[in-house]
């Protein structure tokens, strides 16, 4: 990045974007990437959001209605598969590469060309991983955590194009790991000091470190599942040698950082929005630091917490019980500088300011059925039951997805320099929220009265609530359609906004005009 | 504007939350008929009020903040942004409650593992999609052994008729347990991974092809317990329930009795001279019972997954290829599994005779279960 300096290298300051498909395709520019990784990430969430609705409508009543049971596997697959890798971690990923050089005065990533990469390989795996519901035998059935040997020996054939999927998927997000952590540490303004980067950006490093170390393990995993299908291995069958227990340990090694992935950018957002709209610095930054590492240090060593029933040893049992206790500690602090950072505050409610006061308490709300998963004796009568489903659903969609949807309110003026209609945020804002509650609190109880999860059809004492789920999840999925309508109305047709919409903002992505040109900082801003 | 909202969405999460409490009885984790359900229900409350606890003071305080610190009311914000002691106390006291629920917690968990000192060993094998119970017995012979599946007529899961009041809870037979007593249960599996759950006797453990898991019981009152399998095992995950019949003991002798001259009598039956209609009789509701849920009622099967036995070309070949697959099952595809192990010479055989001729196959095949016993010595 030294060569900015010659004459002859033309000064690209002054060129606008390509024309037509071309700026699109062969961008190297991060706003344009973080674009397409955030519309992309929408239309994920979108066919995810397709695959709920099926599973939702097939559990609306006992007794079998719309679909049967072997595409209805394949369905909770999908969604799962969709969700993870096409809508959320896509989205912090957009969020990045929009917002990290703006917050530490970078001209762009650092690794530009690789960014494109990173980001065009996605459409060929979602592409291919969707293509499978056409395929003979159905799209995969086992599972978002497709355990072996349900996924090996008993899969349909489309396992394999599901396999090199996740393997495209795994490379994209370790080129855009590596991308965020050469930005980070090279790129920052000077006078940017470690202690002084925005909470965003230090998540995000800590979450791009959690993923080179944890893709690769995926990576592995699925290629053990290749060579047990094709190449007469038994890594997981008991018969030749090997185990599935194995395959439990290596998939939730990767696992469980995964779920830390998609909710260590999200604490990042929320540490942005809530200091803004309470006008007030954020409580404990230094702590909250301290907590990100902590988390993301103790993520690795709770794994088998998700596999207390396959019959660990004792002292096993003991070991990943207490870790993952542990986790309460940090992520508890998190929660607490949150709240006093708005207390004596001076609070106003703009849409992003919901979604993260919603998000502070209904990620807690999972946060608490976490602790409750955590303590052994009780996991085994809630262990795959809709209490699990229940918790994660808390933790991800009022959790990452509603900081995401905060992030695009917060920053949309700044992308595309205009105001959002702030009465259909609050709208959406609203609907989303009681959908959110409708669908996964009741899940809470039928989860602890008996029912297990990915199940098509269910005893008939679990009526009611299943019936009171699905018609929030029907207003949950319908009031996303008004979050796309608000944000193309937005692009079209909002109001100019300024360089600085939000009179408590601070940082450095603030001080470039609104919308932020094509390229900014190419002399870095003096930060002091 | 907003503060109504606001309100409304206070009040929406009140309603949420009484309704946790109210419900206890019907939609709570049950207390269950064991000393361990009820410790894990007392631990599972613990945890609640716990949280419920560290949700009032620090909900209590955010709402406190979003109704008197709003500029709306003139709110003006305050500057204080660090406190090491405030951060060390909510770091430490939290601590401090998750090292007592552990200790908690210890006891219950150590009372798990003992397996030691049973009375009677079950051996729980699940199969997609049904279990076997063994009672394991030192002498092999004397060993009770069966099958137990799903009972729910397909009439009640596709709407045709009403559903009953143990819908998909229900099976053709139980396991049948002796109260008071302690039973230690070794489970495994013959496919893919299940997972044998009673709720009200707080037992959950993965049965997985090629390991051996164990657990216990002891069942402290008499009753029906119902639970299902709660491992994603394919297409009728939902459609494999556990029901356990808990009697007490001199009632469990009795049944225990009753079910080895089952057995004897079986024996007897596949030495007897069996009739075209006899078997065609027994073939069809062992097909219905083991064979259905791939190969569907009509034969027809749901290609290309699992192919028709209609027109097929083993059910309509040579007589030996078919009971060699049905007996040992398909080499190339494990979802036929071998049912040799699983079925009974006479169920092999009067459900193969079945499959020769229902359907309009018609090949006017007899296979007697003196085939089968022939056909396994010569093997
Ligand atoms: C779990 C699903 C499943 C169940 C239950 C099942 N089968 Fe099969 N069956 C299959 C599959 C899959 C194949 C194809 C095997 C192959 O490709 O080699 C098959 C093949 C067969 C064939 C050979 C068909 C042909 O012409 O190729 C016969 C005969 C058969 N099964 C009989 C039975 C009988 C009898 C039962 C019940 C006792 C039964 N099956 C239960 C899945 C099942
Ligand atoms: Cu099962």
């Amino acid at each position: 990045m030294t060569t900015t300096t010659h004459d002859h290298h033309d000064d690209h300051a002054h060129h606008g974007p390509a024309k037509g498909l071309a700026r699109w395709l062969f961008s190297t520019n991060h706003k344009d990437i973080g674009t397409l990784y955030l519309w992309f990430s929408f239309a994920m969430f979108f066919l995810g959001g397709v695959f709920a609705m099926v599973i939702r409508a097939e559990l609306f009543q006992p007794g079998l209605q719309l679909v049967e049971p072997a595409f209805f596997n394949q369905m909770t697959t999908m969604h799962g598969l969709v969700m993870v890798f096409g809508a959320v971690m896509p989205a912090f990923v957009g969020l990045a590469n929009w917002m990290i050089p703006l917050m530490i005065g970078a001209p762009d990533m650092a690794l530009p060309r690789m960014n494109n990469l990173s980001f065009w390989i996605l459409p060929f795996a979602f592409a291919m991983l969707a293509s499978t519901l056409f395929m003979e035998g159905g799209a995969p059935n086992f599972g978002w955590t497709f355990y072996a040997p349900l996924s090996t020996t008993y899969a349909p054939p489309s396992v394999t194009f599901f396999i090199f999927a996740v393997h495209i998927m795994g490379a994209s997000s370790i080129m855009g790991a590596i991308n965020v952590i050469a930005t980070i540490i090279n790129m920052r303004a000077p006078g940017m000091t470690w202690m002084k980067l925005p909470l965003f950006v230090w998540t995000w490093l800590i979450t791009a470190f959690l993923l080179i170390a944890v893709m690769p393990v995926l990576a592995g995993v699925v290629t053990m599942m290749l060579m047990d299908i094709h190449f007469g291995t038994a890594f997981f069958d008991a018969a030749g040698g090997g185990s599935p227990v194995l395959f439990q340990h290596v998939f939730w090694f990767f696992g469980h950082p995964e779920v830390y992935i998609m909710i260590l950018p999200a604490f990042g957002v929320v540490s942005a929005i809530i200091p803004a709209f309470s006008r007030k610095k954020l409580f404990g930054y230094s702590s909250m630091v301290y907590a990100t590492a902590s988390i993301a240090f103790l993520s690795f060593i709770v794994w088998a917490h998700h596999m207390f029933t396959v019959g660990i040893p004792f002292a096993g049992e003991l070991f990943f019980m207490i870790a993952t206790m542990l986790i309460a500690v940090p992520t508890g602090v998190k929660v607490f500088n949150w709240v006093t950072t708005m207390f004596r505050g001076s609070l106003t409610f703009e849409t992003p300011m919901l979604f993260s006061i919603a998000f502070v308490v209904l990620f807690t709300i999972g946060g608490f059925s976490g602790l409750m998963l955590a303590v052994a004796p009780a996991d085994f009568q809630y262990h795959d039951t809709y209490f699990v489903v229940a918790h994660f659903h808390y933790v991800l969609v009022p959790g990452a997805v509603f900081s995401i949807m905060a992030a695009a309110y917060y920053w949309l003026p700044k992308w595309s320099g205009r105001m959002y209609n702030e009465t259909l945020g609050k709208t959406h804002f609203w609907l989303s929220f009681v959908g959110v509650n409708v669908t996964f609190f009741p899940q809470h109880f039928i989860g602890l009265a008996g029912m297990p999860r990915r199940i098509p059809d269910y005893a008939v004492q679990f009526a009611d609530f299943n019936m009171v789920s699905s018609i929030g999840a029907f207003l949950f999925g319908a009031s996303q359609l008004l979050f796309l309508f608000i944000v193309i109305h937005t692009i079209v047709a909002g109001k100019k906004a300024k360089a600085k919409p939000w009179d408590g903002a601070e940082g450095l992505e603030w001080t470039v005009p609104s919308p932020a040109p094509f390229h900014t900082f190419d002399t870095p801003p003096k930060v002091d | 504007m907003p503060s109504k909202l606001l309100k409304g969405g206070v009040a929406l999460f009140a309603v949420l939350l009484s309704a946790v409490t109210q419900a206890d009885w019907t939609l709570n984790m049950p207390q269950g008929v064991t000393d361990i359900s009820d410790q894990v229900y007392s631990l599972h409350m613990l945890t609640f009020w716990v949280c419920v606890g560290i949700g009032v003071v620090v909900f209590g305080v955010m709402f406190y903040s979003i109704i008197k610190h709003r500029r709306s009311k003139g709110a003006v914000a305050d500057n204080f942004h660090e406190s090491t002691a405030v951060e060390l106390a909510w770091t430490l006291i939290p601590a401090a409650i998750i090292v007592y629920i552990g200790i908690q917690a210890f006891p219950v968990l150590k009372n798990m593992y003992d397996f030691e000192d049973s009375e009677l060993t079950v051996e729980i094998v699940g199969y997609q999609w049904k279990w076997r119970y063994t009672y394991l017995s030192d002498d092999p012979t004397q060993q009770v052994s069966y099958f137990s599946n799903l009972a729910t007529p397909a009439e009640q899961i596709r709407n045709r008729t009403d559903k009953g009041e143990n819908y998909l809870l229900e099976v053709d037979e139980p396991l049948v347990l002796p109260v008071g007593s302690k039973v230690r249960f070794v489970l495994t599996a013959a496919d893919v991974i299940h997972s044998w759950w009673v709720p009200q006797l707080g037992v959950k453990k993965d049965a997985i092809p090629g390991i051996v898991n164990e657990s216990w019981t002891i069942i402290n009152e008499p009753g029906i317990y119902r639970g299902q399998c709660t491992e994603l095992c394919g297409k009728d995950h939902g459609f494999m329930p556990v029901v356990v019949q808990a009697l007490p003991q001199a009632e469990f002798d009795e049944w225990m009795a009753g079910k080895k001259e089952e057995a004897a009598k079986l024996a007897e039956l596949t030495q007897k001279d069996w009739t075209y209609d006899e078997l065609m009789e027994v073939g069809e509701s062992v097909y219905q019972k083991n064979c259905a849920s791939c190969h569907q009622a009509n034969g027809e099967g749901l290609p290309p997954t699992f192919p028709a036995l209609k027109d097929s070309p083993i059910a309509t070949g040579d007589v030996m290829a078919h009971i060699d697959i049905v007996v040992n099952g398909s080499a190339q595809n494990p979802a036929m599994a071998a049912f040799g192990p699983q079925l009974s010479e006479v169920d092999l055989a009067a459900v193969i005779t079945y499959e020769r001729n229902a359907w309009g196959n018609d090949t006017g095949d007899m296979v007697t279960p003196v085939d089968i016993l022939n056909y396994n010595a010569g093997q």
